[in-house]
This record gives structure tokens, C-alpha cells and sequence, in this order.
């Protein structure tokens, strides 16, 4: 990978890395920059990653319509981050793993989650978090940075039986930089050299408290300092540049070269242009305009006029590609909706094998079905 | 420091307390002048208003609770009126949150720290159970940790994973902790501003099923509801039922049903405070009744429900006259939202375990 980073070529890593503007790719308005390089993708990979980041921005706005309806519950919008959420997911091989947030709805259905699987939790379903086989991506994380550690383990896990062409990638917010997970995530990443890549989404906000808030340190990449790995800053909202660095990251974590860790920090810097949740409302805490500079450098925009100036995009396949994301969301929607799982079923899972006690509890909450009706369990009684 | 001088409690000396202004403060049973309707987490946040200006040690510190007044808006408003040294927005970390808090204490501030969700206290668990419950223990009443962590908690409104457990049983197993849960708005404030005073470490759990369900007359003044006394909230012969929280209302509906439907004459009583618990009010409801139900939202194994069925069984065997019926979560993970409502105690259920105790 190039860029026009002078850091990068620097040949020891995390604390120059760690602190140095942004790499990028592409200019504000996608253009390349002169010093970087392309990434090493094919035109349909590229064309496609466009259009995952495109279905990732409609998805967004229609989970947030469903959830105004009432018929989905609390969502974690993406729009902003939808490019960096993408390019991690083209970086990874099939068989690497991924731990997402429960903002991480793009990366989960880039690396093989069905969109109508990523609205299962939402719609409060007993099996929402199921992960179909040979599909390497964990059930979302909700307590914060608990995921941290657990990708080190899973790393380490693969480490020892010989896995070596296996990684493990974990998403976070800045936020979650703050809680102590994180730091012993990342030291054991460090003290085992485990094949882990870390991705800080610093979407500038944890809620309403602001990064600079969040910690006294300059930049969220220089921690890896700390823990002896490196630590890499990247433009969030550059869909190449987050590819490459993530590329690089698992490439260097698989087979490091001499005298390399294999961990990576990298904080990808980007912003939420939209609310926490849809249970939460930035006005109170934020400035409207603030997402203003950021939307200058959308992802979206971005990466359609890198296309249309390489011509690997035109109206025609622009319409195509609407026509899909169309299709494959209504059919997601339509597919779920309505969908009904089996009260008892909250006692499947629960251990190998059902305990005579939770067996009995099933029994009892069957016979109450049988002799009420399942209308009396959602009648609020007066 | 929150040095008790003496093997004592510090809250005589409370009133004195540099800083502490000498408002006259009345307990329950003072008339109060002005009262004001409020829900129950407007009565959170009036209470923790009315302690702020009375007593400039009471700081409050969390997630979110400054500039955006808390995500259910508990803190709203006590940013501008106290300032941001004193209504602090930290780091998203509740070890942090806990441990500064103990550290706080120890230096004569009152912190109230916020846990954002009770299913998000579990980084903080070493630093109360370790910490908070054990610093009068281990100093042998030298020092106090004088600390209240507020969080919100129970199922019922259709949150994500981890935003809906009720898990007091970890709390109250802990000696050295008081486990406070109001029901009502009226409550909620006499008990949060009892809970700021308590020389010690007290977790206030609010449940948010019934934040805004409904609005009662509240005292304007500052008062204390004391902690450890259970309230009787319907009087009754036949059998009493013991719940606490949102529980509360669900177990009063159910009680008014099984009246005019089966003519039982049910006693319902609020523990209010999980630890340390009433037992002279449970006791005594038992031994007029006879029978007992426990209704909790937390799974039924080792939940309190066990708690206080073996303390009736120890106190009261002789007067009992059928078995004691718990109905609780079901031993399994709290559902996502879909079943909830199965997996919840709804008046339904509690009709339930009412009628067969009963017709034992
Ligand atoms: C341990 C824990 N504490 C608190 C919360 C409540 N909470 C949910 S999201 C969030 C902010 C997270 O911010 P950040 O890590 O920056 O990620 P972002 O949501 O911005 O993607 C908080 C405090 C939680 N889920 N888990």
C-alpha cells in the first residue's frame, strides 16, 4: 500500500503512525491523490463496494422508518460510517471473524449475513442473533468493548491450532476506548502477538460525550503504543484507504514480516451523521451543522465519483444497481415481518441439555397458553 | 474524609456538615405544605435537584448525565442549575465511574454515580462488591463509603439485549451494600434523598417500566422515605403478596381481580428496600395471612423470592397454611422483545399463583 503519507513509509510503526493526519486514497471529491495508490481491486470489486455501501445507506433509512412505524424496535444508524463498515469487509477472507457492534449492520452483511437475518434482532425475534453455519461472524456485542478481548482470545484460539491464514477483526467505538476491556484486549493482543486487527470506529460521539472528552490523548491510533503494536490512523469516510489499511492489517497479522506484530489499532476517523439510536436525539447535546465539513467527504459521494471518473460507473448501472438494493430490501423486509417464534422457545439454548427445573417452568408456561390464549399474555390488565 | 469517628453511623452529624445548609428537612410523616405532580423519574431527578442544593458535596457522575440530562432523563436540567464540576459527563467506563465515586466518598463528597443500564453495571461489579460493600468492614468503622449508584432496570419496554435484566439478587447478596428499589413517584424521592444521606453505599434501582406510567401528588420539600421499612399497600386477610418496583402495580391489578372474581382478600406489600430487608413487616403480613406469594421480574432460581420464603419459613412456620408460590422470570435468559411479555409476571400470572396458594 502508498499513500501520501509520509508516516507510512516510515519503518517503525505505532507511535508515528499513531499520531500523523489521516491516511487517504481520495480527495474530498474522490478524486485520487497523487501520491497513493489504488488498492489492489478488481473493477466489479470495486463497482460492488460501491454498491454495498449504497444498499448499507438505504438500509439505514428504511430500518429508521420501520422503527417510526413501530414495527422494528431500537436501531443504531450507520449513515457516515457505511464506508468503512464495507471496505473492513472486503479486506477480510472468508474465513476470518468478525465481531461487530450493533452498529455494525454493513460489515456483518458484507462478510455473508442475509439482510433479512441483520432485522431479526431488531424485530425482537428469539433467533435473532443465530449466525448460520460457515458463516464467521459473532452475534453483535451491546455491552461495550466487551468484544475487545474475546477477538484476542479467538485470535490466540486460532494461533494455537495452527490456523495461520485465519485472523480475527474486531469493530468498536471510540467510547469503548475507555473501558477497561479494551485496554486488556489489547495488551494480551500485544503480550501473545496474536493475528488480531482492532478497528476504532471514532465516530467522534459515545452519545452525547465527544471524543475529546472520551480521553486526554491526542489521537485514539497512539494507544497502540502503549501495548507495543501498532497503531494506525486512517480517513474513515475513504472507502480505499480503510481497505488498504485493513488489508495491510490482516495481511501483516497472518504473516507478519520480520521483526512485525501482528496486532493493528486502527482508528478509523469518521463521524455519526445521524442520532446514537433512534431513541436518542443529538440536539440536545450537538450542533446541527457540525456534520456539515464531514459531509463534504462522504463515503457515498466519494466513492461514486472515484467510479464514474475511472468509468466503471454510469446512469445506467447506477439504475441497476437501485433497482437491486430495492428489490433485495423490500424482500428482506417482507420476509421477516410478521414473523412469529414459539413462546417456549425461550427455553431452548439455554444449556446442552434442558434441566428437569426448566422443564417444568416450560410446562407450566404451556399449560397457561392452553388455558388463557396467548391474547391474555399481551393484554395489559386492568 | 467520611471518617465516622466512632463505630456509629455519621447521619447525626450530617446536619452540620460544612456546606450542608440548614434547611429544616422533615421525614415521612411531616405534613408537607406544596406538593406537585410528578412521574416517577421527574421525582428522581426533583430529588436529586433538592439534595444538590441543600448539600454542595452531592455531586452526580456518569454516561451521559450532563449535556444530555441522562438517557432517560433523569439528571435533566441539573447541569444548569449546578454546573459541570458538579454534574459530570465522564468516560464511557463504570469501573471508572464506581471506583472515582469510592474515592470521592472517601474524601466527603456525596456521589451519585449513574449507571446507564443495570445490564451495563457489570464492569463496576469488583468495585462495589470488593470496595464499596467492605470499606466500614475492613476500617473497621473508621470510614464509610457514603455512595449512591442509580440504575435503571427491568424488562417491559421493548429494549434491546442486556437493557431489560433485573438482577438485585447479585446486590443484595453482597453484605455491606443497601439495595433500594422505589415503585412510586412519591417514593422514589423520599427513598433517593434517604439513600444520598445513608452513610452507606446504597444501589437505587429504578424501574423504568414505570418511569412515566403515571403521576402522583409529591412532596415539594426535601423528605426522606426511610430505607429498610416495606409499605403495605392494600391490607388483606387471605394471603400477602411481597413484590417490589414495576412489579407493584401488575401485583395490585391482579390483587383487585382475584377480590371481585374469587372474593380473596389479598394483602400486597412493596419491600422498598430488597437490603436490608423489613423483615418485621414481612413477617408480621405473614403471620396475619398465613399464605405468601413472591412475585419478582429476576429469575426464579435464587432470586429473592428464595430469600424470603426460608425467612418466613424461620420466622413464622407455625402460622403457615399453604405453600409459599414465587412467580418470577423463567430460568433463562431474558428473552428479546417478542416474548417478553412471556416471559415477564404479568397480572395474569400473578392471579395465577394468587388463586392456587389460596385453594391449597
Ligand atoms: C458497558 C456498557 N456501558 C454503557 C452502555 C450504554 N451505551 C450504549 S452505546 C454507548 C456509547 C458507545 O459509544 P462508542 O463506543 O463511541 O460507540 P458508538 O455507539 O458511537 O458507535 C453507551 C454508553 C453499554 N451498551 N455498555
Amino acid at each position: 500500500m502508498s499513500t501520501q503519507n509520509e508516516a507510512d513509509h516510515h519503518p517503525d510503526g505505532a507511535t508515528v503512525h499513531g499520531t500523523t493526519d489521516p491516511i487517504q486514497i481520495l480527495d474530498a471529491d474522490g478524486t485520487v491523490l497523487s501520491n497513493a495508490e489504488v488498492p489492489d481491486l478488481s473493477d466489479d470489486d470495486l463497482v460492488s463496494m460501491y454498491e454495498d455501501i449504497k444498499l448499507a445507506r438505504q438500509f439505514d433509512q428504511r430500518a429508521i422508518s420501520l422503527q417510526r412505524q413501530g414495527r422494528i424496535a431500537t436501531y443504531a444508524p450507520m449513515t457516515g460510517q457505511e464506508g468503512a463498515q464495507v471496505a473492513t469487509g472486503y479486506a477480510l477472507d472468508r474465513q476470518d471473524w468478525l465481531l461487530p457492534t450493533y452498529r455494525e449492520h454493513a460489515a456483518k452483511y458484507v462478510h455473508g449475513m442475509k439482510l433479512s437475518a441483520l432485522l431479526k434482532p431488531l424485530c425482537g425475534l428469539r433467533e435473532g442473533y443465530a449466525i448460520p453455519d460457515g458463516v464467521t461472524v459473532m452475534p453483535e456485542y451491546i455491552p461495550i468493548a466487551t468484544q475487545i478481548p474475546q477477538a484476542t482470545g479467538m485470535a490466540w484460539g486460532e494461533q494455537l491450532q495452527g490456523q495461520t491464514d485465519t485472523a480475527v477483526l474486531c469493530h468498536f467505538g471510540d467510547g469503548a476506548t475507555s473501558e477497561g476491556d479494551f485496554h486488556e484486549g489489547l495488551n494480551f493482543a500485544g503480550v501473545f502477538d496474536v493475528p488480531a486487527v482492532f478497528v476504532c470506529n471514532n465516530n467522534q460521539w459515545a452519545i452525547s460525550v465527544p471524543r475529546e472528552h472520551q480521553t486526554a490523548s491526542e489521537t485514539i491510533a497512539q494507544k497502540g503504543a502503549a501495548y507495543g503494536i501498532e497503531g494506525v490512523r486512517v480517513d474513515g469516510l475513504d472507502p480505499l484507504a480503510v481497505y488498504a489499511v485493513t488489508h495491510a492489517a490482516l495481511q501483516k497479522a497472518k504473516n507478519p514480516a520480520d521483526g512485525e506484530r501482528r496486532p493493528t489499532l486502527i482508528e478509523a476517523v469518521q463521524y455519526r451523521y445521524g442520532a446514537h439510536t433512534t431513541a436518542d436525539d443529538p440536539s440536545t447535546y450537538r450542533e446541527e451543522d457540525e456534520a456539515e465539513d464531514w459531509r463534504e467527504k462522504d463515503p457515498l459521494d466519494r466513492m461514486r465519483n472515484f467510479l464514474t471518473n475511472e468509468g466503471l460507473l454510469d446512469d445506467d448501472l447506477e439504475a441497476e444497481i437501485d433497482d437491486r438494493i430495492e428489490a433485495q430490501l423490500t424482500d428482506a423486509i417482507e420476509s421477516v415481518e410478521g414473523a412469529t417464534t414459539h413462546p417456549t422457545t425461550m427455553f431452548d439454548h439455554v444449556y446442552d441439555e434442558l434441566p428437569d427445573r426448566l422443564r417444568e417452568q416450560q410446562d407450566e408456561l404451556e399449560s397457561l397458553r392452553k388455558k388463557y390464549g396467548d391474547d391474555a399474555f399481551h393484554e395489559v390488565l386492568e | 474524609m467520611s471518617s465516622t469517628g466512632s463505630d456509629e453511623a455519621a447521619t447525626p452529624e450530617e446536619e452540620s456538615r460544612e456546606g450542608v445548609s440548614q434547611v429544616e428537612t422533615e421525614t415521612e410523616t411531616a405534613t408537607a405544605t406544596t406538593t406537585e405532580t410528578m412521574n416517577l423519574v421527574e421525582a428522581v431527578r426533583n430529588a436529586l435537584h433538592t439534595e444538590m442544593a441543600r448539600d454542595e458535596h452531592v455531586v452526580v457522575l456518569g454516561e451521559d448525565v450532563a449535556e444530555n440530562g441522562g438517557v432517560f432523563r433523569a439528571t435533566e436540567g441539573l447541569l444548569e442549575s449546578f454546573g459541570d464540576e458538579r454534574v459530570v459527563d465522564t468516560p464511557l467506563a463504570e469501573s471508572g465511574i464506581v471506583g472515582t465515586a469510592i474515592g470521592l466518598a472517601m474524601t466527603d463528597m456525596r456521589p451519585v454515580a449513574e449507571m446507564q443500564f443495570m445490564g451495563f453495571a457489570y464492569p463496576a461489579f469488583d468495585q462495589l462488591v470488593s470496595h464499596a460493600a467492605r470499606m466500614r468492614s475492613r476500617s473497621h468503622g473508621q470510614y464509610t463509603v457514603p455512595m449512591v449508584v442509580r440504575a435503571p432496570y427491568g424488562g417491559g419496554i421493548r429494549a434491546p439485549e442486556h437493557h431489560s435484566e433485573s438482577k438485585e439478587a447479585f446486590f443484595v447478596h453482597e453484605p455491606g451494600l443497601k439495595v433500594v428499589v422505589p415503585s412510586t413517584p412519591a417514593d422514589a424521592k423520599g427513598l433517593l434523598i434517604a439513600s444520598i444521606r445513608d452513610p452507606d453505599p446504597v444501589v437505587f434501582l429504578e424501574p423504568k417500566l414505570v418511569y412515566r406510567a403515571f403521576r402522583e401528588d409529591v412532596p415539594t420539600n426535601a423528605y426522606e422515605t426511610p430505607l429498610g421499612k416495606a409499605a403495605v399497600k392494600r391490607e388483606g386477610s387471605d394471603v400477602t403478596v411481597y413484590t417490589w418496583g414495576a412489579m407493584v402495580h401488575p401485583t395490585l391489578i391482579a390483587a383487585d381481580n382475584v377480590a371481585d372474581e374469587d372474593g380473596i382478600d389479598v394483602e400486597v406489600v412493596d419491600l422498598r428496600t430488597l437490603s436490608p430487608l423489613d423483615v418485621e413487616t414481612v413477617v408480621d403480613s405473614f403471620e396475619k395471612t398465613g399464605r405468601a406469594v413472591v412475585v419478582h421480574e429476576a429469575p426464579k432460581t435464587a432470586g429473592l423470592g428464595a430469600e424470603i420464603a426460608a425467612t418466613i419459613q424461620e420466622e413464622a412456620l407455625l402460622h403457615q397454611e399453604a405453600p409459599i408460590t414465587r412467580v418470577a422470570g423463567y430460568d433463562v435468559p431474558m428473552p428479546l422483545h417478542e416474548l417478553e411479555d412471556y416471559y415477564l409476571p404479568q397480572a395474569l400470572r400473578i392471579q395465577e399463583g394468587i388463586r392456587e396458594t389460596v385453594s391449597f
